[in-house]
Protein backbone atom coordinates (compact mmCIF):
# COMPACT_ATOMS: atom_id res chain seq x y z
CA UNK A 1 0.00 0.00 0.00
CA UNK A 2 1.30 3.45 -0.82
CA UNK A 3 2.66 5.66 1.94
CA UNK A 4 0.18 8.41 1.10
CA UNK A 5 -2.74 6.07 1.50
CA UNK A 6 -1.42 4.84 4.84
CA UNK A 7 -0.94 8.39 6.08
CA UNK A 8 -4.46 9.30 5.04
CA UNK A 9 -5.78 6.30 6.95
CA UNK A 10 -3.82 7.46 10.00
CA UNK A 11 -5.38 10.89 9.63
CA UNK A 12 -8.84 9.36 9.51
CA UNK A 13 -8.04 7.27 12.59
CA UNK A 14 -6.84 10.38 14.47
CA UNK A 15 -10.12 12.11 13.66
CA UNK A 16 -12.04 9.09 14.93
CA UNK A 17 -10.05 9.19 18.18
CA UNK A 18 -10.97 12.85 18.67
CA UNK A 19 -14.65 12.15 18.04
CA UNK A 20 -14.33 9.13 20.30
CA UNK A 21 -13.14 11.21 23.25
CA UNK A 22 -15.75 13.81 22.41
CA UNK A 23 -18.36 11.07 22.85
CA UNK A 24 -17.22 10.65 26.43
CA UNK A 25 -18.55 14.11 27.28
CA UNK A 26 -22.01 12.62 27.87
CA UNK A 27 -23.18 9.21 29.11
CA UNK A 28 -25.67 9.05 26.22
CA UNK A 29 -22.95 9.24 23.58
CA UNK A 30 -20.19 7.46 25.52
CA UNK A 31 -20.79 3.97 24.12
CA UNK A 32 -20.71 5.28 20.56
CA UNK A 33 -17.62 7.36 21.32
CA UNK A 34 -15.72 4.35 22.57
CA UNK A 35 -16.73 2.35 19.49
CA UNK A 36 -15.52 5.18 17.23
CA UNK A 37 -12.17 5.03 19.01
CA UNK A 38 -12.01 1.27 18.51
CA UNK A 39 -12.87 1.70 14.83
CA UNK A 40 -10.06 4.24 14.48
CA UNK A 41 -7.63 1.81 16.09
CA UNK A 42 -8.71 -1.03 13.79
CA UNK A 43 -8.17 1.18 10.74
CA UNK A 44 -4.73 2.28 11.92
CA UNK A 45 -3.65 -1.31 12.61
CA UNK A 46 -5.01 -2.54 9.27
CA UNK A 47 -3.16 0.21 7.40
CA UNK A 48 0.09 -0.63 9.20
CA UNK A 49 -0.26 -4.32 8.44
CA UNK A 50 -0.74 -3.43 4.78
CA UNK A 51 2.50 -1.43 4.86
CA UNK A 52 5.09 -2.92 2.53
CA UNK A 53 7.64 -3.10 5.36
CA UNK A 54 5.30 -5.21 7.46
CA UNK A 55 3.48 -7.23 4.82
CA UNK A 56 6.68 -7.91 2.92
CA UNK A 57 8.70 -8.88 5.96
CA UNK A 58 8.14 -12.56 5.45
CA UNK A 59 6.14 -15.35 6.98
CA UNK A 60 8.24 -15.55 10.14
CA UNK A 61 7.64 -11.88 11.00
CA UNK A 62 3.94 -12.25 10.32
CA UNK A 63 3.94 -15.27 12.62
CA UNK A 64 5.56 -13.20 15.37
CA UNK A 65 2.94 -10.52 14.84
CA UNK A 66 0.08 -13.01 15.02
CA UNK A 67 1.52 -14.51 18.20
CA UNK A 68 2.07 -11.13 19.87
CA UNK A 69 -1.36 -9.81 18.99
CA UNK A 70 -2.98 -13.08 20.04
CA UNK A 71 -1.22 -13.12 23.40
CA UNK A 72 -1.89 -9.43 24.10
CA UNK A 73 -5.53 -9.72 23.04
CA UNK A 74 -6.08 -12.76 25.26
CA UNK A 75 -4.54 -11.06 28.30
CA UNK A 76 -6.33 -7.78 27.61
CA UNK A 77 -9.73 -9.38 27.08
CA UNK A 78 -9.38 -11.56 30.18
CA UNK A 79 -8.44 -8.56 32.31
CA UNK A 80 -11.19 -6.38 30.89
CA UNK A 81 -13.96 -8.92 31.29
CA UNK A 82 -12.95 -10.32 34.67
CA UNK A 83 -11.95 -7.19 36.56
CA UNK A 84 -14.35 -6.03 39.25
CA UNK A 85 -15.48 -2.42 39.10
CA UNK A 86 -14.05 -1.84 42.59
CA UNK A 87 -10.63 -2.83 41.20
CA UNK A 88 -10.77 -0.38 38.29
CA UNK A 89 -7.92 1.76 39.70
CA UNK A 90 -5.66 -1.29 39.53
CA UNK A 91 -6.75 -1.96 35.95
CA UNK A 92 -6.00 1.61 34.87
CA UNK A 93 -2.65 1.46 36.69
CA UNK A 94 -1.75 -1.65 34.69
CA UNK A 95 -2.83 -0.07 31.41
CA UNK A 96 -0.73 3.01 32.21
CA UNK A 97 2.23 0.72 32.90
CA UNK A 98 1.87 -1.18 29.64
CA UNK A 99 1.54 2.03 27.62
CA UNK A 100 4.77 3.39 29.10
CA UNK A 101 6.55 0.05 28.73
CA UNK A 102 5.59 -0.32 25.08
CA UNK A 103 6.97 3.14 24.28
CA UNK A 104 10.33 2.48 25.96
CA UNK A 105 10.64 -0.89 24.19
CA UNK A 106 9.84 0.53 20.76
CA UNK A 107 12.37 3.33 21.18
CA UNK A 108 14.96 0.68 22.06
CA UNK A 109 13.98 -1.43 19.06
CA UNK A 110 14.37 1.53 16.70
CA UNK A 111 17.75 2.35 18.21
CA UNK A 112 18.86 -1.28 17.75
CA UNK A 113 18.22 -1.23 14.00
CA UNK A 114 21.21 1.08 13.71
CA UNK A 115 21.37 3.41 10.78
CA UNK A 116 22.25 7.01 11.49
CA UNK A 117 19.48 8.52 13.62
CA UNK A 118 18.85 12.25 13.32
CA UNK A 119 19.17 14.46 16.37
CA UNK A 120 15.39 14.48 16.64
CA UNK A 121 15.17 10.69 16.66
CA UNK A 122 17.96 10.35 19.20
CA UNK A 123 16.52 12.93 21.61
CA UNK A 124 13.02 11.48 21.25
CA UNK A 125 14.42 8.02 21.93
CA UNK A 126 15.92 9.26 25.16
CA UNK A 127 12.60 10.88 26.13
CA UNK A 128 10.66 7.70 25.35
CA UNK A 129 13.13 5.64 27.34
CA UNK A 130 13.02 7.82 30.45
CA UNK A 131 9.29 8.62 30.47
CA UNK A 132 8.38 5.09 29.45
CA UNK A 133 10.42 3.35 32.14
CA UNK A 134 9.34 5.79 34.87
CA UNK A 135 5.72 5.21 33.83
CA UNK A 136 6.09 1.44 33.66
CA UNK A 137 7.63 0.92 37.08
CA UNK A 138 5.79 3.82 38.73
CA UNK A 139 2.48 2.35 37.59
CA UNK A 140 3.45 -1.13 38.74
CA UNK A 141 4.17 0.28 42.21
CA UNK A 142 0.79 2.06 42.13
CA UNK A 143 -0.84 -1.23 41.11
CA UNK A 144 0.93 -3.07 43.90
CA UNK A 145 -0.16 -0.53 46.50
CA UNK A 146 -3.77 -0.51 45.30
CA UNK A 147 -3.93 -4.29 45.21
CA UNK A 148 -2.24 -4.50 48.62
CA UNK A 149 0.44 -6.96 47.56
CA UNK A 150 3.98 -6.13 48.70
CA UNK A 151 4.04 -2.46 49.56
CA UNK A 152 1.89 -0.72 52.16
CA UNK A 153 -0.93 1.56 51.08
CA UNK A 154 0.49 4.37 53.24
CA UNK A 155 3.28 6.71 52.13
CA UNK A 156 6.77 5.22 52.51
CA UNK A 157 9.56 7.60 53.41
CA UNK A 158 13.27 6.96 53.63
CA UNK A 159 16.27 9.20 54.32
CA UNK A 160 17.48 11.53 51.58
CA UNK A 161 14.53 10.54 49.40
CA UNK A 162 14.45 13.74 47.37
CA UNK A 163 18.22 13.95 47.00
CA UNK A 164 18.32 10.40 45.64
CA UNK A 165 15.52 11.15 43.20
CA UNK A 166 17.28 14.26 41.94
CA UNK A 167 20.52 12.29 41.52
CA UNK A 168 18.72 9.58 39.57
CA UNK A 169 17.03 12.20 37.39
CA UNK A 170 20.34 13.87 36.61
CA UNK A 171 21.91 10.46 35.99
CA UNK A 172 19.16 9.56 33.51
CA UNK A 173 19.69 12.84 31.65
CA UNK A 174 23.47 12.32 31.56
CA UNK A 175 23.00 8.84 30.12
CA UNK A 176 20.56 10.41 27.68
CA UNK A 177 23.30 12.78 26.50
CA UNK A 178 25.58 9.76 25.95
CA UNK A 179 22.86 8.03 23.90
CA UNK A 180 22.44 11.13 21.73
CA UNK A 181 26.23 11.38 21.34
CA UNK A 182 26.66 7.75 20.29
CA UNK A 183 23.30 6.23 19.30
CA UNK A 184 24.97 3.07 18.07
CA UNK A 185 25.90 2.01 21.61
CA UNK A 186 22.86 0.28 23.07
CA UNK A 187 24.32 -0.28 26.54
CA UNK A 188 23.80 3.37 27.45
CA UNK A 189 20.15 3.12 26.47
CA UNK A 190 19.82 0.01 28.65
CA UNK A 191 21.42 1.85 31.57
CA UNK A 192 19.11 4.80 31.00
CA UNK A 193 16.06 2.53 31.14
CA UNK A 194 17.40 0.90 34.31
CA UNK A 195 17.86 4.28 36.02
CA UNK A 196 14.42 5.40 34.84
CA UNK A 197 12.92 2.22 36.28
CA UNK A 198 14.43 2.80 39.72
CA UNK A 199 13.29 6.42 39.56
CA UNK A 200 9.74 5.31 38.72
CA UNK A 201 9.67 3.05 41.77
CA UNK A 202 11.09 5.68 44.12
CA UNK A 203 8.79 8.43 42.86
CA UNK A 204 5.65 6.37 43.51
CA UNK A 205 6.59 4.73 46.82
CA UNK A 206 5.93 7.87 48.92
CA UNK A 207 2.41 8.22 47.54
CA UNK A 208 -0.27 6.96 49.92
CA UNK A 209 -3.77 5.61 49.39
CA UNK A 210 -5.94 8.72 49.18
CA UNK A 211 -3.35 10.47 46.98
CA UNK A 212 -3.60 7.66 44.44
CA UNK A 213 -6.10 9.51 42.21
CA UNK A 214 -3.41 12.15 41.57
CA UNK A 215 -0.68 9.58 40.96
CA UNK A 216 -2.81 7.54 38.55
CA UNK A 217 -3.89 10.62 36.63
CA UNK A 218 -0.29 11.81 36.38
CA UNK A 219 0.99 8.41 35.24
CA UNK A 220 -1.83 8.38 32.68
CA UNK A 221 -0.48 11.65 31.37
CA UNK A 222 3.08 10.25 31.28
CA UNK A 223 1.99 7.21 29.28
CA UNK A 224 0.51 9.60 26.71
CA UNK A 225 3.68 11.71 26.60
CA UNK A 226 5.75 8.54 26.17
CA UNK A 227 3.60 7.58 23.18
CA UNK A 228 4.00 11.09 21.74
CA UNK A 229 7.77 10.98 22.04
CA UNK A 230 7.77 7.57 20.37
CA UNK A 231 5.89 9.35 17.58
CA UNK A 232 8.88 11.70 17.26
CA UNK A 233 11.18 8.65 17.15
CA UNK A 234 9.22 7.14 14.28
CA UNK A 235 8.27 10.43 12.53
CA UNK A 236 4.72 9.26 12.93
CA UNK A 237 1.82 11.76 13.13
CA UNK A 238 -0.80 9.52 14.63
CA UNK A 239 1.36 8.57 17.59
CA UNK A 240 2.09 12.24 18.23
CA UNK A 241 -1.57 13.27 17.98
CA UNK A 242 -2.86 10.43 20.14
CA UNK A 243 -0.07 10.71 22.66
CA UNK A 244 -0.65 14.41 23.15
CA UNK A 245 -4.42 13.89 23.52
CA UNK A 246 -3.78 11.35 26.28
CA UNK A 247 -1.06 13.51 27.83
CA UNK A 248 -3.46 16.46 27.96
CA UNK A 249 -6.22 14.29 29.39
CA UNK A 250 -4.05 12.99 32.21
CA UNK A 251 -2.78 16.47 32.97
CA UNK A 252 -6.30 17.90 33.23
CA UNK A 253 -7.38 15.09 35.54
CA UNK A 254 -4.27 15.63 37.66
CA UNK A 255 -5.12 19.30 38.00
CA UNK A 256 -8.74 18.57 38.93
CA UNK A 257 -7.66 16.05 41.57
CA UNK A 258 -5.10 18.43 43.10
CA UNK A 259 -7.67 21.20 43.24
CA UNK A 260 -10.15 18.87 44.94
CA UNK A 261 -7.58 18.26 47.67
CA UNK A 262 -6.37 21.87 47.79
CA UNK A 263 -2.81 20.68 47.39
CA UNK A 264 -0.06 21.41 44.97
CA UNK A 265 1.17 18.64 42.72
CA UNK A 266 4.60 18.85 44.39
CA UNK A 267 3.02 18.38 47.79
CA UNK A 268 1.23 15.21 46.66
CA UNK A 269 4.28 13.78 44.91
CA UNK A 270 6.41 14.22 48.01
CA UNK A 271 3.73 12.65 50.19
CA UNK A 272 3.75 15.68 52.44
CA UNK A 273 0.62 14.89 54.44
CA UNK A 274 1.96 11.60 55.74
CA UNK A 275 4.26 12.69 58.60
CA UNK A 276 1.48 14.62 60.37
CA UNK A 277 -0.36 11.46 61.35
CA UNK A 278 1.24 10.93 64.76
CA UNK A 279 0.82 14.48 66.02
CA UNK A 280 -2.77 14.76 64.92
CA UNK A 281 -3.95 11.43 66.32
CA UNK A 282 -3.25 12.71 69.83
CA UNK A 283 -5.94 15.34 69.39
CA UNK A 284 -8.64 12.73 68.75
CA UNK A 285 -9.61 12.42 72.42
CA UNK A 286 -10.19 16.15 72.77
CA UNK A 287 -12.43 16.17 69.75
CA UNK A 288 -14.43 13.03 70.46
CA UNK A 289 -14.50 12.62 74.28
CA UNK A 290 -18.05 12.26 75.52
CA UNK A 291 -19.57 13.72 72.39
CA UNK A 292 -20.02 10.67 70.18
CA UNK A 293 -23.59 9.47 69.81
CA UNK A 294 -23.88 5.97 68.51
CA UNK A 295 -27.17 4.84 66.98
CA UNK A 296 -28.83 1.52 66.17
CA UNK A 297 -30.20 0.81 62.68
CA UNK A 298 -33.77 1.10 64.04
CA UNK A 299 -33.19 4.68 65.15
CA UNK A 300 -31.80 5.59 61.75
CA UNK A 301 -34.78 3.92 60.08
CA UNK A 302 -37.08 6.20 62.08
CA UNK A 303 -35.13 9.21 60.84
CA UNK A 304 -35.55 7.99 57.27
CA UNK A 305 -39.28 7.60 57.94
CA UNK A 306 -39.75 11.28 58.47
CA UNK A 307 -37.25 12.40 55.82
CA UNK A 308 -38.26 14.09 52.59
CA UNK A 309 -34.75 14.26 51.22
CA UNK A 310 -31.80 11.94 51.87
CA UNK A 311 -28.31 12.38 50.41
CA UNK A 312 -25.90 9.45 50.35
CA UNK A 313 -22.17 10.28 50.48
CA UNK A 314 -20.05 7.30 49.41
CA UNK A 315 -16.32 7.01 50.02
CA UNK A 316 -13.56 4.50 49.50
CA UNK A 317 -14.95 2.47 52.43
CA UNK A 318 -18.04 1.66 50.34
CA UNK A 319 -15.80 0.25 47.62
CA UNK A 320 -13.79 -1.79 50.12
CA UNK A 321 -16.96 -3.22 51.64
CA UNK A 322 -18.37 -3.85 48.13
CA UNK A 323 -21.55 -2.27 49.45
CA UNK A 324 -22.69 -0.43 46.31
CA UNK A 325 -25.49 -2.88 45.47
CA UNK A 326 -26.89 -2.75 49.00
CA UNK A 327 -26.68 1.04 48.94
CA UNK A 328 -28.68 1.02 45.71
CA UNK A 329 -31.31 -1.25 47.33
CA UNK A 330 -31.61 1.12 50.27
CA UNK A 331 -31.95 4.12 47.95
CA UNK A 332 -34.65 2.37 45.92
CA UNK A 333 -36.50 1.36 49.09
CA UNK A 334 -36.49 4.91 50.41
CA UNK A 335 -37.62 6.27 47.06
CA UNK A 336 -40.48 3.79 46.92
CA UNK A 337 -41.63 5.33 50.21
CA UNK A 338 -41.67 8.80 48.71
CA UNK A 339 -38.26 10.07 49.88
CA UNK A 340 -36.04 11.94 47.44
CA UNK A 341 -32.61 10.25 47.34
CA UNK A 342 -29.46 11.62 45.70
CA UNK A 343 -25.77 10.75 45.81
CA UNK A 344 -23.11 13.37 46.49
CA UNK A 345 -19.80 12.51 44.85
CA UNK A 346 -16.60 14.23 45.95
CA UNK A 347 -14.02 14.45 43.13
CA UNK A 348 -11.40 12.50 45.10
CA UNK A 349 -13.72 9.96 46.73
CA UNK A 350 -12.21 6.55 46.04
CA UNK A 351 -8.85 5.72 44.55
CA UNK A 352 -9.13 7.23 41.07
CA UNK A 353 -11.04 9.98 39.29
CA UNK A 354 -14.68 8.97 38.88
CA UNK A 355 -14.32 5.76 40.91
CA UNK A 356 -17.59 6.19 42.88
CA UNK A 357 -19.60 7.02 39.78
CA UNK A 358 -18.57 3.78 38.10
CA UNK A 359 -19.41 1.71 41.18
CA UNK A 360 -22.86 3.24 41.52
CA UNK A 361 -23.50 3.01 37.79
CA UNK A 362 -22.60 -0.67 38.04
CA UNK A 363 -25.21 -1.00 40.76
CA UNK A 364 -27.77 0.50 38.33
CA UNK A 365 -28.11 3.88 39.98
CA UNK A 366 -29.51 6.43 37.51
CA UNK A 367 -26.63 8.76 36.57
CA UNK A 368 -28.86 11.80 37.04
CA UNK A 369 -28.84 11.02 40.76
CA UNK A 370 -25.04 11.18 40.96
CA UNK A 371 -24.41 14.82 41.79
CA UNK A 372 -21.10 16.67 41.68
CA UNK A 373 -19.82 18.50 44.74
CA UNK A 374 -20.40 22.11 43.66
CA UNK A 375 -23.79 21.16 42.37
CA UNK A 376 -25.04 19.35 45.47
CA UNK A 377 -23.45 21.42 48.25
CA UNK A 378 -26.10 24.18 48.35
CA UNK A 379 -28.81 21.53 48.83
CA UNK A 380 -27.54 20.10 52.13
CA UNK A 381 -29.41 22.80 54.07
CA UNK A 382 -32.63 21.34 52.66
CA UNK A 383 -31.54 17.76 53.29
CA UNK A 384 -33.11 15.92 56.22
CA UNK A 385 -30.61 13.07 56.46
CA UNK A 386 -27.11 12.70 55.00
CA UNK A 387 -25.86 9.14 55.04
CA UNK A 388 -22.04 9.01 54.91
CA UNK A 389 -20.71 5.57 54.00
CA UNK A 390 -17.00 4.92 54.25
CA UNK A 391 -15.96 8.54 53.73
CA UNK A 392 -14.01 10.68 56.17
CA UNK A 393 -11.69 13.49 55.11
CA UNK A 394 -14.00 14.67 52.32
CA UNK A 395 -16.70 15.51 54.90
CA UNK A 396 -14.42 16.97 57.59
CA UNK A 397 -15.67 20.49 58.46
CA UNK A 398 -12.20 21.39 59.78
CA UNK A 399 -11.20 21.84 56.14
CA UNK A 400 -13.55 24.81 56.09
CA UNK A 401 -13.04 26.23 59.57
CA UNK A 402 -9.60 25.36 60.95
CA UNK A 403 -6.77 27.09 59.07
CA UNK A 404 -4.17 25.04 60.97
CA UNK A 405 -5.60 21.69 59.89
CA UNK A 406 -3.54 19.74 57.34
CA UNK A 407 -6.64 19.59 55.16
CA UNK A 408 -7.46 23.30 55.53
CA UNK A 409 -8.97 24.73 52.38
CA UNK A 410 -9.80 21.39 50.82
CA UNK A 411 -13.29 21.65 49.34
CA UNK A 412 -15.62 19.31 51.20
CA UNK A 413 -19.18 18.07 50.99
CA UNK A 414 -21.15 20.20 53.46
CA UNK A 415 -23.04 17.30 55.04
CA UNK A 416 -22.84 18.99 58.47
CA UNK A 417 -25.42 21.49 57.22
CA UNK A 418 -28.09 18.85 56.80
CA UNK A 419 -30.69 18.06 59.48
CA UNK A 420 -29.07 14.87 60.68
CA UNK A 421 -25.86 13.19 59.59
CA UNK A 422 -25.58 9.41 59.87
CA UNK A 423 -22.02 8.15 59.53
CA UNK A 424 -21.52 4.47 58.78
CA UNK A 425 -18.00 3.55 59.86
CA UNK A 426 -16.25 0.69 61.59
CA UNK A 427 -14.54 2.84 64.22
CA UNK A 428 -13.41 6.38 64.92
CA UNK A 429 -10.09 5.74 63.16
CA UNK A 430 -8.86 8.75 61.20
CA UNK A 431 -9.01 8.99 57.42
CA UNK A 432 -5.99 9.26 55.16
CA UNK A 433 -5.09 12.75 56.37
CA UNK A 434 -4.71 11.32 59.88
CA UNK A 435 -6.80 14.01 61.55
CA UNK A 436 -9.85 13.61 63.80
CA UNK A 437 -13.15 14.57 62.25
CA UNK A 438 -15.32 16.93 64.38
CA UNK A 439 -18.27 15.93 62.22
CA UNK A 440 -18.45 12.65 64.19
CA UNK A 441 -18.85 14.61 67.44
CA UNK A 442 -21.32 17.17 66.10
CA UNK A 443 -24.73 17.55 67.78
CA UNK A 444 -26.59 16.51 64.65
CA UNK A 445 -24.44 13.44 63.92
CA UNK A 446 -25.21 9.81 64.72
CA UNK A 447 -22.53 7.14 64.33
CA UNK A 448 -23.54 3.72 63.08
CA UNK A 449 -20.53 1.57 63.88
CA UNK A 450 -20.44 -1.44 61.53
CA UNK A 451 -19.05 -2.85 58.33
CA UNK A 452 -20.43 -0.86 55.40
CA UNK A 453 -22.30 -3.67 53.73
CA UNK A 454 -23.77 -5.12 56.94
CA UNK A 455 -24.83 -1.69 58.15
CA UNK A 456 -26.76 -1.00 54.96
CA UNK A 457 -28.37 -4.45 55.05
CA UNK A 458 -29.44 -3.77 58.66
CA UNK A 459 -30.82 -0.38 57.62
CA UNK A 460 -32.84 -1.97 54.83
CA UNK A 461 -34.30 -4.52 57.25
CA UNK A 462 -35.08 -1.83 59.80
CA UNK A 463 -36.76 0.43 57.25
CA UNK A 464 -38.90 -2.46 56.00
CA UNK A 465 -40.04 -3.21 59.55
CA UNK A 466 -40.85 0.33 60.53
CA UNK B 1 15.15 19.74 11.40
CA UNK B 2 12.95 19.56 8.27
CA UNK B 3 10.64 17.00 9.80
CA UNK B 4 10.81 18.28 13.35
CA UNK B 5 8.91 21.56 13.02
CA UNK B 6 5.83 20.11 11.32
CA UNK B 7 5.76 17.34 13.93
CA UNK B 8 6.10 19.83 16.77
CA UNK B 9 3.29 21.87 15.22
CA UNK B 10 1.07 18.81 15.13
CA UNK B 11 2.00 17.99 18.72
CA UNK B 12 1.15 21.45 20.03
CA UNK B 13 -2.14 21.68 18.12
CA UNK B 14 -3.17 18.23 19.34
CA UNK B 15 -2.45 19.25 22.93
CA UNK B 16 -4.79 22.22 22.50
CA UNK B 17 -7.49 20.04 20.94
CA UNK B 18 -7.05 17.64 23.85
CA UNK B 19 -7.46 20.39 26.43
CA UNK B 20 -10.56 21.71 24.66
CA UNK B 21 -12.40 18.39 24.48
CA UNK B 22 -11.30 16.84 27.71
CA UNK B 23 -12.24 19.76 29.95
CA UNK B 24 -15.81 19.07 28.75
CA UNK B 25 -15.79 15.48 30.03
CA UNK B 26 -17.85 15.46 33.26
CA UNK B 27 -16.44 13.91 36.49
CA UNK B 28 -19.15 11.27 36.08
CA UNK B 29 -17.13 9.79 33.22
CA UNK B 30 -13.59 10.37 34.41
CA UNK B 31 -12.86 6.68 34.97
CA UNK B 32 -13.99 5.64 31.47
CA UNK B 33 -12.02 8.62 30.14
CA UNK B 34 -8.86 7.20 31.71
CA UNK B 35 -9.39 3.66 30.48
CA UNK B 36 -10.50 4.91 27.07
CA UNK B 37 -7.49 7.19 26.73
CA UNK B 38 -5.31 4.23 27.66
CA UNK B 39 -6.93 2.26 24.89
CA UNK B 40 -6.13 4.89 22.27
CA UNK B 41 -2.62 5.41 23.62
CA UNK B 42 -2.23 1.75 22.64
CA UNK B 43 -1.65 3.33 19.21
CA UNK B 44 1.99 2.51 19.96
CA UNK B 45 0.92 -0.89 18.57
CA UNK B 46 1.79 0.62 15.17
CA UNK B 47 5.36 1.23 16.23
CA UNK B 48 5.49 -2.26 17.69
CA UNK B 49 4.32 -3.82 14.41
CA UNK B 50 6.99 -1.96 12.47
CA UNK B 51 9.68 -2.97 14.99
CA UNK B 52 8.75 -6.66 14.88
CA UNK B 53 8.93 -6.58 11.08
CA UNK B 54 12.20 -4.63 10.97
CA UNK B 55 15.57 -6.30 10.36
CA UNK B 56 17.53 -7.44 13.36
CA UNK B 57 16.95 -9.94 16.11
CA UNK B 58 16.94 -7.40 18.96
CA UNK B 59 14.40 -5.22 17.19
CA UNK B 60 12.15 -8.23 16.75
CA UNK B 61 12.42 -9.21 20.42
CA UNK B 62 11.85 -5.70 21.80
CA UNK B 63 9.13 -5.10 19.22
CA UNK B 64 7.41 -8.35 20.18
CA UNK B 65 7.35 -7.40 23.88
CA UNK B 66 6.01 -3.96 22.95
CA UNK B 67 3.41 -5.56 20.68
CA UNK B 68 2.07 -7.71 23.52
CA UNK B 69 1.89 -4.74 25.93
CA UNK B 70 0.30 -2.40 23.38
CA UNK B 71 -2.26 -5.02 22.37
CA UNK B 72 -3.25 -5.52 26.03
CA UNK B 73 -3.83 -1.76 26.16
CA UNK B 74 -5.87 -1.67 22.98
CA UNK B 75 -8.02 -4.74 23.59
CA UNK B 76 -8.24 -4.41 27.38
CA UNK B 77 -8.75 -0.65 27.26
CA UNK B 78 -11.57 -0.59 24.71
CA UNK B 79 -13.33 -3.63 26.22
CA UNK B 80 -13.26 -2.42 29.80
CA UNK B 81 -14.37 1.04 28.71
CA UNK B 82 -17.21 -0.54 26.77
CA UNK B 83 -18.24 -2.47 29.88
CA UNK B 84 -18.16 0.67 31.98
CA UNK B 85 -19.93 3.14 29.73
CA UNK B 86 -22.66 0.57 29.15
CA UNK B 87 -23.46 0.77 32.85
CA UNK B 88 -24.34 4.45 32.83
CA UNK B 89 -28.08 4.35 32.37
CA UNK B 90 -30.94 6.68 32.91
CA UNK B 91 -34.15 5.25 34.20
CA UNK B 92 -37.41 7.02 33.58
Amino acid sequence: MSAVFIDLTYLLASILFIFGIKGLTHPRTAVRGNLLGAAGMSLAVAATLADREVLGAGALSLGHIAAGVGLGAAVGATLALRIQMTAMPQMVALLNAFGGGASALIAGAVLSTGGDPTAQTAVATVASGIIGSVTFFGSLVAFDKLQGLLLPDRPVHFPAQQAINVLLGVGALALGALVVGDPGDLTNYARLVAVGSVLGVLLTIPIGGADMPVAIALLNSYSGLAAASTGFVLDNNILIITGSLVGASGLILTRIMCKAMNRSLMNVLLGAIGPDVVGAAAGADDVYAGRIKSAAPEEVAMLFDGARRVVVVPGYGMAVAQAQHQVRDLANLLESRGTEVEFAIHPVAGRMPGHMNVLLAEADVDYDKLREMDDVNPSFAQTDVSLVIGANDIVNPDARTDPSSPIAGMPILDVDKSGTVVVVKRSLSPGFAGVPNPLFAADNTLMLFADGKQAVLDLIAAVKES
Amino acid sequence: MDAFLPLLTIFMLAVFVGFEIITKVPPLLHTPLMSGSNAISGITIIGALLSVAAEGRLSTILGFAALVLATVNVVGGFLVTHRMVGMFKKKD
